[in-house]
């Protein structure tokens, strides 16, 4: 199975890149004003069509940015397009507190001058069963683990994303408790899987998707995977998410891609691939059986859904 | 004061202006232009659709009670049909597009889903409505059987809420106006059973 960027790029050789499609833009539009801003990036999508499953096929930048559960910008899927462009993403600091040695804040261009931005493909399968296959740049959790330091005693992380009511019109109503939170048990955090990402086609991640920075955990249901995240905290209790706070019954802590284990809400055995007419076959772990299974050779699916 | 021939000559333009949005919902699904996932976009505003018009059927009653508006109740029928229409358009969205006429699967979604089983069991609920909704068919059944029939309109509604409330993830402002609109429409027939008891009988 090809699921990891085969191609690993360095963050100078990702910023050209950037500096390249960017022009490409711009040449586009001057070549056809009638073009939408998305076309740019068909010319450059052998990057990553390489780094696919034989049945998985990109979805396109325009489905990827228009198509988004963000409560922080309205619960409709177009919202956070519509939405989010008074989000201002820069400058932006993470910090990182619990059971590390020192508790600090990191400014996220520090950060990201002491990591390896790839490229990662990953399928993204919402709880609401439909899925796309996303082309994100990023870097593993791991590495900003490994400098946050935390102690032996730390066995989960919590994210928060940012509260900004003024900016995220969607927090000026409570639908969900403000801020967002998520949770990983530290060897899910440490997977080679689970990335950090801050882009997604090249692009600095839009913010509908979760500018500057966030997570992404593609065995998981895509609630896990939260967006703008300013703080990051290590602990050694189970932390609270905001899902499973607000509907236990539907939402667990651990939200791993499980055909057999049904929502009340959504079938879980089949999904509906954005692009595609027919549902197709949801698969365990939404695919990354392999690379993940082991960490719950122990745990009742069923129980800790 | 709106007489019966106000109401029945409006009867074409709402019968366009009821039709219409279905019509664009068919264009822009067979285009392409109902957003990257149309399948579920088609069967939310079908559904939206259904559930206010089933709404409104609710409040033209009740809005009969007011003198000069007497004469409304002869859109009701046309309006409760559509409401059956745009229901039959959700469903089958729902079993042809959605699921591919999967019975098997949709056997099972109806069964253990909590919100799709409220929404079915509405849907076999209206059939017996629209199927009776002819001047022929209340003369056949005689008024009284024909207006028992009709009370199944208030399940019908509560559950077509509920369908919608169930669904909603987060945000249920929407789906808690439809019920209060529902609720209130349904104590006001109640008080007005208590307050003339003698219609009762």
């Amino acid at each position: 199975m090809k699921i990891l960027g085969s191609e690993i790029t360095p963050y100078k050789t990702y910023l050209n890149r950037r500096k390249f499609i960017k022009g490409s833009l711009a040449s586009t539009m001057l070549a056809t004003v009638t073009t939408s801003a998305f076309a740019n990036h068909d010319s450059d999508l052998s990057i990553y069509t390489k780094n696919l499953n034989e049945n998985d096929k990109l979805n396109s930048y325009e489905e990827i940015t228009t198509y988004n559960n963000f409560y922080e910008f309205g619960t409709h899927k177009k919202h956070p397009h519509l939405n989010s462009g008074n989000f201002k993403p820069r400058p932006w600091t993470i910090k990182i507190d619990g059971l590390v040695k020192k508790p600090q804040t990191f400014d996220l261009e520090k950060i990201l001058s002491n990591v390896t931005i790839e490229d990662r493909v990953y399928r993204l399968r919402c709880v609401e069963a439909w899925s796309m296959v996303i082309p994100w740049q990023g870097f593993q959790l791991s590495e900003l683990i490994k400098m946050a330091e935390p102690l032996s005693s730390a066995k989960y992380v919590q994210f928060v994303t940012v509260f900004r009511p003024e900016e995220m019109p969607g927090q000026q109503k409570r639908t969900i408790i403000w801020p967002y939170r998520e949770g990983l048990r530290m060897d899910e955090a440490m997977n080679p899987l689970t990335i950090l990402a801050t882009g997604l086609y090249g692009h600095e991640m839009p913010n509908q998707n979760g500018a500057p920075i966030r997570l992404v955990v593609p065995w998981k249901y895509g609630f896990k995977s939260i967006k703008s995240i300013v703080e990051i905290r290590f602990l050694d209790t189970q932390p609270e998410t905001s899902w499973e706070t607000l509907a236990p019954w539907e939402y667990g802590f651990y939200a791993n891609v499980n055909p057999n284990v049904n929502h009340p809400r959504w079938s879980q055995g089949t999904e509906r691939r954005i692009g595609e007419f027919k549902r197709r076959e949801t698969l365990m772990f939404n695919g990354y059986e392999e690379e993940v299974a082991h960490l719950y050779k122990d745990l009742d699916l069923t129980k800790f859904y | 004061m709106f007489s019966t021939r106000n109401f029945n000559r409006s009867k074409p333009v709402l019968f366009i202006l009821i039709l219409f949005p279905s019509l664009l919902w068919a264009y822009q699904f067979v285009t392409g232009n109902l957003g990257v996932n149309p399948i579920e976009k088609l069967m939310d505003e079908l559904g939206l659709m259904a559930l206010r018009l089933i709404i409104i059927t609710l409040m033209i009653t009740t809005l009969s009670n007011i003198k000069s508006l007497k004469s409304i109740v002869v859109l009701r029928r046309m309006i409760g049909l559509f409401a059956f229409y745009y229901v039959c358009l959700h469903f089958s969205t729902y079993i042809v597009l959605d699921h591919f006429l999967d019975m098997q699967f949709i056997i099972q979604d109806i069964i253990k889903r909590p919100f799709i089983t409220f929404g079915f069991i509405s849907f076999l609920f209206l059939i017996p409505l629209a199927s009776t909704s002819t001047n022929n068919m209340i003369k056949r059944l005689g008024f009284k059987l024909w207006k028992k029939i009709h009370y199944l309109i208030y399940p019908v509604a509560i559950l077509a809420s509920m369908h919608f409330y169930v669904l909603v993830r987060a945000d249920k402002t929407e789906p808690v106006i439809y019920m209060g609109i529902i609720i209130l429409l349904l104590l006001h027939r109640i008080f007005k059973r208590l307050t003339r008891p003698q219609l009762a009988q």
